[in-house]
């Protein structure tokens, strides 16, 4: 990248996290709770581009990665007095790994169709486990929990104010973004690229294409799960239906809406498709999804390399 | 532990019942990935949709084979217009369109549901009523006869594949789409009417699974995961190994329900999934993958 | 470069076609025409684009640029299935019959066309078996099972089901042997006779000149000469140009 475009980039990112930081100073506590919850939806997205943008390969179980990050961090909030963060985000992030391990087992094995079907069977066990196991996990009620101090537990504690966490949050996603960023754009990425585009020719030229598979899993997994941890210590609370294949299926709508293998779009994509079902919630109720599922097809038929790929047509004219 | 043989003989009577019902849906599934490589995700809401469409055919005339035969018939226009509209568009793309395009669908048609009929769940009438004695319970005959009558169509629709004009047609085009369009056959126009034919059969299932029970615009939810899971272990693409897959994942689940609660019987139905996956990944029957 | 054949009654007249597999370009503008009833072949190395040439006539491969007409008509772009109909029919080289469905079933596929009477269905079955005795004896065998001439015969008279004015041949007689060869060519003469056109893609230079009138050459996916049969040997300088090592 020339350093004119590295200076823009950077420009451009610091103006966005400032504005972002500035926001919940400015915005009634609704549209705050709405932008941090945002803000976590984008980092799912984002740890699914790995997998669909890519190396290609389409997971509908980023809502067990997800789900097990939540309910990891709530066993550590529960189990310990007084709640401890780093626990949280250690359980939290341990439960989701393991589970990315499983995953990444079978994504060496399976191609396409059976590794979408695989992934979403996953999410599925957890569901069912995880909702018919009442005794340790609530159930359908699920848990309720509260968050911990943000800081160094037994050094030095702040209290987690709404604005604090959405400070936490933001700082998070950011360093995520940019650790994301730096890695797709390593030669790691590259050749995560190449699998995605011709696995046998990757293969052929000597790469260990399960090895990258099974890392791409891993890293997806863990900032996954990192972005169910967040949920968990925002909102305090843990359900089953964070872990119902249906998280898995809006992720793959926001990467699809926003624009795969970009990072950046399927964060755009949370964002819009969040929007959008606050708008269309007002004159649809809860009926949203009619006209919101109706958009998304179109834009799969009409846009599909998502608003991000459309807007950078769109500028390049 | 004792476990009485009556109540395993039932649960194999219930498995098969179940059984026969889940592999008509699944045939459905296996009939448009086979021939138009098309993983329809919006399968299931075809079935709840169908349910409902029997639910006001009964409340209206009150009678089931006509509510069977009208959702039938009203999926498969429906089915049709769905394909035209949606999945046309996307021949020739990434497979991964057409799941995105069938999985928004489903959402579409699930709260399309809840909005035209509500939260409730709905019942359907059994046509047949009275039960009979099978071993220590009372078993209701319309249990049987919705075993029977699926056996009826995934049969009829088996004869109508091997003898028909249009079953060669479809055999034809499942082989090789080309060739089959150089001979003349407008393959357009058979995934068309394959798509019609799966969406009627999943109506089809939902009418007859209604009056079991209940309908509800979750319905379809449960059943496109095991029907997935049955096309993977029976081999995508094979209609036989549907069936068999049907039936043998719907035993161990009853037999399951013997030491577990039915919503976690379903795990059996992973666990199988995950199995053949690691052992047999084309599935019982499958062909090698393309 | 363009080649004239009678002006009158052209059946097909492909003009300046370009195709490509991908990125690749294969046919740099490929021009030729069959006129009805006759036999013409194509002919050149592996690799020069003529099987190419027969797909972009059918529909099969996407053509960037050029025309193709069928009995003045433009077709390109037209879908496989209504060429079909319109009465072009496409035997492949690798024959691609249907190997899971009987011979009859195979024939079905072209024999159950609109506008087809009982009666009429059963005389053409009965004259295109009286072609290929064979394929009557094995009419309820997979096409699988065939042996490879038996297969070829199929996707012959799968195509002859079509009624067509023209067939396009794309290397009948690969890997056959040679009793094969000669049926084919007894076949591809009765057609002629019955007024079918055909267009006829081939390595095997005599039977070649034998059954057709005339010959194109192609050479690096265009069509580079051409020449009436009549007035060529087996041993021309030109086909060892077109066709040697």
């Amino acid at each position: 990248m020339t350093q004119r475009h590295a200076a823009t980039f950077w420009i451009g990112f610091a103006v966005i996290v400032a504005l972002l930081a500035a926001a919940p100073l400015v915005l009634p506590s609704f549209w705050r709770h709405f932008l941090t919850e945002m803000l976590i939806w984008g980092l799912l997205a984002m740890s699914s581009d790995i997998l669909i943008g890519y190396t290609g390969m389409v997971s509908f179980g980023h809502s067990a990665f997800f789900g097990l990050g939540v309910y990891g961090a709530a066993a550590a909030l529960l189990l310990v007095s007084p709640p401890n963060l780093v626990l949280a985000l250690a359980l939290g992030l341990g439960a989701a790994a393991l589970v990315a391990l499983c995953v990444a087992y079978f994504s060496t094995r399976l191609r396409d169709i059976y590794f979408a079907i695989t992934t979403l069977i996953f999410s599925q066990i957890f569901y069912v486990v995880i909702f018919t196991w009442t005794s340790v996990t609530g159930g359908e009620n699920g848990l309720t929990f509260t968050r911990p101090g943000l800081g160094i537990p037994g050094l030095y504690t702040i209290r987690f104010t709404p604005n604090v966490m959405h400070w936490f949050v933001l700082g998070v996603v950011a360093v995520s973004y940019v650790v994301l960023r730096r890695i797709t754009r390593s030669p790691f990425g590259m050749v995560l690229q190449s699998i995605r585009e011709n696995e046998a020719r990757t293969r052929a030229i000597g790469y260990h294409v399960e090895h990258y598979k099974i890392v791409a899993v891993m890293l997806s997994g863990l900032f996954a799960g990192l972005a169910g941890v967040l949920y968990a210590l925002q909102n305090e609370f843990a359900a089953p239906d964070f872990v119902f294949f249906l998280v898995s299926g809006e992720t793959v709508i926001y990467n699809v809406m926003g624009g795969i293998g970009t990072l950046v779009g399927p964060i755009l994509g949370a964002a819009v498709f969040l929007l959008l079902r606050e708008a269309l919630s007002r004159f649809f109720t809860e009926y949203y999804l009619i006209p919101l599922g109706i958009i998304f097809i179109a834009m799969v038929i009409f846009m599909p390399q998502g608003l991000l790929g459309f807007a950078r047509r769109w500028l390049n004219r | 532990m004792e476990i009485p043989w009556e109540f395993i003989a039932v649960q194999t009577v219930n498995g098969i019942v179940t059984g026969m019902i889940l592999a008509l849906v699944a045939s459905g599934l296996t009939l448009i990935f086979g021939i138009m490589d098309v993983v329809n995700f919006a399968h299931g809401e075809l079935f709840m949709l169908g349910a409902y469409i029997g639910v006001v055919v009964m409340s209206f005339t009150g009678n089931f084979w006509l509510a069977l035969a009208t959702a039938a018939l009203v999926m498969a226009l429906i089915g049709a217009a769905l394909q035209i509209v949606a999945l046309r568009p996307l021949i020739g793309r990434d497979p991964l369109t057409t799941i995105l395009a069938t999985f928004g669908i489903s959402l579409v048609l699930q709260n399309y549901a809840l909005y035209q009929f509500g939260p409730i769940t709905r019942k359907i009438a059994e046509p047949i009523t009275g039960q009979f004695s099978l071993f220590y319970l009372e078993y209701p005959w319309y249990r049987l006869a919705m075993a029977a009558l699926s056996g009826a169509i995934m049969g009829g629709f088996w004869l109508f594949l091997k003898y028909g004009k249009y079953g060669i047609w479809i055999r034809a085009t499942t082989q090789d789409r080309v060739m089959a369009q150089a001979m003349g056959i407008p393959v357009p126009w058979v995934h068309t009417g394959v798509f019609a034919i799966g969406a009627a059969m999943a109506a089809a299932s939902g009418v007859l699974f209604g009056p079991l029970s209940g309908v509800d615009s979750q319905m379809g939810l449960a059943w496109i995961l095991k029907a997935f899971i049955v096309v993977v272990v029976g081999g995508m693409g094979s209609f036989g190994g549907s069936i068999v897959a049907a039936i043998f994942i719907s035993l161990l689940e009853a037999y399951a329900t013997i030491w577990v609660t039915p919503s976690q019987a379903v795990i059996v139905s992973f666990v199988v999934l995950i199995l053949t996956l690691l052992f047999r990944p084309s599935g019982l029957f499958g062909s090698a993958p393309r | 470069m363009s080649a004239s054949g009678p002006s009158d009654d052209l059946l097909v007249k492909v003009e300046d076609l370009h195709a490509y597999y991908g990125k690749s370009h294969v046919l740099h503008g490929v021009s030729l025409t069959v006129g009805r009833g006759e036999v013409v072949a194509l002919i050149g190395r592996n690799g020069v684009g003529k099987s190419t040439t027969l797909k972009g006539i059918m529909g099969l491969v996407m053509a960037r640029q050029g025309r193709v007409l069928f009995e003045d008509k433009p077709i390109a772009g037209m879908p496989a299935h209504r060429l079909a109909r319109l009465g072009i029919a496409y035997v492949p080289e690798d024959r691609r019959i249907f190997r899971l469905l009987t011979v009859l079933e195979n024939l079905r596929t072209g024999l159950d066309r609109s506008g087809m009477t009982t009666t009429r269905r059963q005389a053409l079955l009965d004259k295109v078996f009286g072609y290929f005795p064979r394929l009557a004896e094995r009419r309820d065998q997979a096409g699988g099972t065939l042996s490879g001439g038996e297969q070829q015969m199929l996707a012959i008279a799968r195509a002859m089901m079509l009624e067509p004015k023209i067939i396009l041949l794309d290397e009948p007689t690969e890997g056959l042997m040679p009793r094969m060869v000669s049926q084919i060519k007894e076949i591809i003469d009765a057609l002629h006779r019955e007024g079918v056109a055909i267009l006829l893609v081939e390595q095997n230079v005599p039977l070649t000149l034998e059954c057709s009138q005339r010959v194109y050459f192609m050479e690096k996916g265009e069509v580079r000469h051409h020449a009436r049969a009549s007035e060529l040997s087996v041993n021309d300088p030109v086909i060892h140009q077109y066709l040697g090592v």
